[in-house]
C-alpha cells in the first residue's frame, strides 16, 4: 500500500494539520467521562481523579472498555459523546 | 526527448522501441526486431507483455508505462535512435523506407508488406495520459497537497476536514483533478471570482478539485464555471443568500445545446435524483460555497430549516418545442447560445390541476398555487419560478397562448383585492398593511422576473411545480435572479 494525496479544495487559510478542539474556559456545567481502558491501575488513578473533581464540584461519569485488547465499541463512544461533554481516558499500566 | 545519459536502461549508441503484444504491427514486425537485435544496442520496452517480443536480448517489463511516459511515446511501435547519448531520430508504426532509413538494412523486414499503420499506445489511452503525469511528471498543480495515511480511507479523511456536504465526495487526486482541467480551455491559474462569505479568490483549479469531490466529468466544467460565475455576479446575492435564516439557496438552470450534449435531465423526474449531470453541478456550486469561500451550515449559514435543494438543485429546460420561448432568450441570451440562469430558491411544492381544460382556467389557477409563495397573504416576499410540465404546456399551447402571452394573463390573474391580505384579514394576523386595503395587489414583481416560466417534465401528469423565491428579492435592483451565458 501507499499513501494517498490529496489536493486541497479549501482557500488554504487554516494549517493543513487539523487543529484540536479547544478546551472549554471552565468545567461549570459540564459532565466529564472517566473511561478505564483495561489496563491495571487504571481503576486506581480514575478513583482519585474523581475524588478531585468530586471536591471541585465536576460532575463525573464512569465507562470502561470491554477489553484493553480493542478499539472501544461504537455503543460506547456514543455514550460518552451523549452523557459527557469532556473525557479522561486512563490508558496506561 | 529525455537524454539517455539519464537512463540506464536506454542505449548510448543503438535504439529503442516502444511495443505493446495487442498490436497486430508489434506482433507482425517481431522479426525486424529479432534482426535489429542482431546487429546493434537494442532495448525494447513492453507495455503490455513481458513475454513479447520473444527471441530479444533486451526486453524490459513497461508495464507500468513510465518508460513510455517519460519518452513521449503516442503510437506503437514506435523506434527511436540513439547516438552519443542523445536521441537523434524516431519513427512510428511500421514503414519500412523510414525504418531502413533509422537503422539501416537490417530493419528492412523482407516479407512483409511496405507499410501498416501502428497502434494507440497504452499511455494515451484515455484517462492514462492524466494518472502518469500525476505519477511520473509534473501535474503543475498549485493546491496544497495533503497527505492521507497508508491506511486511512480519502473519502473519510475529507469527511474529518470538513470538505463535504454531509454525502460521500470523491477524492481529489492529481489524475481526476488533470481531467477535470481538460474539459475546459481556461488556465487552472485564472481566478473565476471571490467567494462568499470569506471573499476568498477562487482559480479554476479550485473550481476543478471541487467538481471532481462532487462527482463531476470533465466535459461538465464550462458549466460548473458558468454556473460559478453567475452565481458571483452581485445582483444574485450570494453572501445575503448563504447568511439567510430563509429556506432558499441557489437553484440552477441551463439551457442551451450543451444540456443535450453532458445528457442533462428535463424530462421524467427534472427536479429529481438520478442524473448526475444535474445532481453533480449543482452540488459543485455548493461544495466551491462551502470549501473556498467557507459557508458552512450553522456559522454563516444560518437557515432555520434549509432545503434539501442546499444539497444540490440543478436541472434543464425542455426546449424540444421550437414554439416555446427558452427562459434564457426570454431573459436576453441568443438563440442557441448555452446560458446558465440562477435564481435564490426554496423546496419544490407540488401543483395540481387535472380539470382546467382551458389556458384562462389553468393560468387562474395556476396564480392561486403560487399565492402561497412564502404565505398566501403575503406579496413582494420573494418571486417564484413556475415550472410547467409537458401536459399543463399543451393546454396553453392548445390555446395558442406563448410565453409572452402567459406571461402577460399570469401578471394579471396574480393580483388580489389588498382588502384580502390586510393584517387580521380572514382571521389570519399575517399580511400587507391596512392603507392597502383599497388597492389590487401584485403578488410579485413584474414579469418576466416575478415569475420565471421554464419548461420540464415528464409526458404524463397534469402537474407542474412552484419553487418560491427568497425575501431578498423585493428591492429588484439589488437582488434578482441571474442570467448568463456559458462561455
Amino acid at each position: 500500500m501507499s499513501t494517498t494525496t490529496l489536493r486541497d479544495p479549501t482557500a488554504e487559510t487554516s494549517p493543513t494539520r487539523r487543529a484540536r478542539l479547544v478546551p472549554p474556559p471552565s468545567l461549570d456545567g459540564k459532565v466529564v467521562a472517566l473511561m478505564d481502558i483495561g489496563k491495571s491501575r487504571g481503576k486506581e488513578f480514575l478513583d482519585r481523579l474523581e475524588g478531585h473533581f468530586k471536591k471541585a464540584g465536576v460532575a463525573t461519569r464512569r465507562y470502561a472498555k470491554p477489553t484493553n485488547t480493542k478499539v472501544a465499541p461504537v455503543e460506547l463512544m456514543q455514550k460518552i459523546a451523549a452523557e459527557a461533554q469532556l473525557a479522561v481516558i486512563a490508558l496506561s499500566d | 526527448m529525455p537524454d539517455s545519459l539519464l537512463s540506464p536502461d536506454l542505449p548510448r549508441d543503438g535504439f529503442v522501441i516502444v511495443a505493446k503484444r495487442e498490436c497486430h504491427t508489434c506482433e507482425l514486425i517481431q522479426p525486424v526486431m529479432q534482426s535489429l537485435d542482431r546487429e546493434a544496442a537494442l532495448t525494447v520496452f513492453t507495455q503490455d507483455d513481458p513475454t513479447f517480443p520473444s527471441g530479444l536480448r533486451h526486453v524490459v517489463d513497461d508495464h507500468a508505462l513510465e518508460r513510455s511516459f517519460h519518452l513521449g511515446v503516442e503510437t506503437v511501435p514506435t523506434l527511436i535512435r540513439y547516438a552519443g547519448g542523445r536521441e537523434v531520430g524516431r519513427t512510428f508504426g511500421w514503414d519500412r523506407a523510414a525504418w531502413v532509413e533509422l537503422a539501416g538494412p537490417a530493419a528492412a523486414g523482407e516479407g512483409l508488406p511496405a507499410w501498416q499503420p501502428g497502434c494507440g499506445s497504452r499511455s494515451v489511452e484515455p484517462g492514462v495520459q492524466e494518472i502518469l503525469i500525476a505519477r511520473y511528471g509534473d501535474p503543475g498543480l498549485k493546491a496544497r497537497e495533503i497527505t492521507v495515511g497508508e491506511w486511512d480511507d480519502p473519502i473519510e479523511a475529507c469527511f474529518e476536514r470538513g470538505w463535504s456536504d454531509g454525502l460521500p465526495v470523491v477524492p481529489p487526486t492529481d489524475d481526476r483533478i488533470l481531467r477535470m482541467l481538460g474539459g475546459t480551455d481556461r488556465k487552472p491559474g485564472e481566478i473565476v471570482g471571490l467567494i462568499p462569505p470569506n471573499l476568498a479568490p477562487c482559480t479554476v483549479e479550485k473550481v476543478a478539485i471541487n467538481a471532481v469531490m462532487a462527482g463531476c466529468k470533465p466535459e461538465y466544467m464550462p458549466v460548473v464555471l458558468g454556473v460559478v460565475e453567475a452565481a458571483l455576479d452581485p445582483l444574485f446575492v450570494l453572501h445575503g443568500l448563504l447568511c439567510t435564516t430563509h429556506f432558499s439557496g441557489p437553484v440552477v438552470m441551463i439551457n442551451g445545446p450543451v444540456t443535450r450534449a453532458i445528457g442533462m435531465n428535463s424530462g421524467v423526474n427534472a427536479l429529481g435524483q438520478g442524473n448526475r449531470a444535474n445532481a453533480t453541478i449543482g452540488r459543485a456550486l455548493q461544495l466551491i460555497v462551502r470549501n473556498v469561500g467557507g459557508g458552512l451550515p450553522g456559522a454563516i449559514d444560518r437557515a432555520t430549516l434549509g432545503n434539501p435543494g442546499k444539497y444540490t438543485f440543478c436541472f434543464a429546460e425542455d426546449e424540444s418545442d421550437p414554439d416555446w420561448e427558452p427562459l434564457a432568450q426570454r431573459r436576453g441570451i441568443a438563440a442557441g447560445k448555452n446560458a446558465v440562469t440562477l435564481f435564490q430558491g426554496e423546496g419544490v411544492r407540488g401543483f395540481i390541476d387535472q380539470k382546467s381544460r382551458t389556458p384562462e382556467e389553468l393560468v387562474r389557477s395556476l396564480a392561486m398555487g403560487l399565492w402561497g409563495v412564502s404565505h398566501p397573504k403575503l406579496v413582494d416576499a420573494g418571486n417564484a419560478i413556475l415550472v410547467l410540465s409537458p401536459e399543463h404546456y399543451q393546454i396553453f399551447k392548445d390555446g395558442g397562448w406563448n410565453r409572452r402571452r402567459l406571461e402577460d394573463e399570469l401578471h394579471q390573474a396574480l393580483k388580489r383585492p389588498g382588502r384580502d391580505l390586510i393584517y387580521g384579514a380572514h382571521g389570519v394576523a399575517e399580511g400587507i398593511p391596512a392603507k392597502f386595503a383599497d388597492r389590487m395587489i401584485d403578488k410579485f414583481q413584474p414579469m418576466p422576473d416575478g415569475v420565471l416560466i421554464v419548461r420540464a417534465g415528464g409526458p404524463a401528469g397534469l402537474f407542474s411545480a412552484i419553487i418560491g423565491g427568497w425575501p431578498g428579492q423585493r428591492v429588484s435592483t439589488e437582488c434578482q435572479a441571474v442570467t448568463r451565458e456559458i462561455r
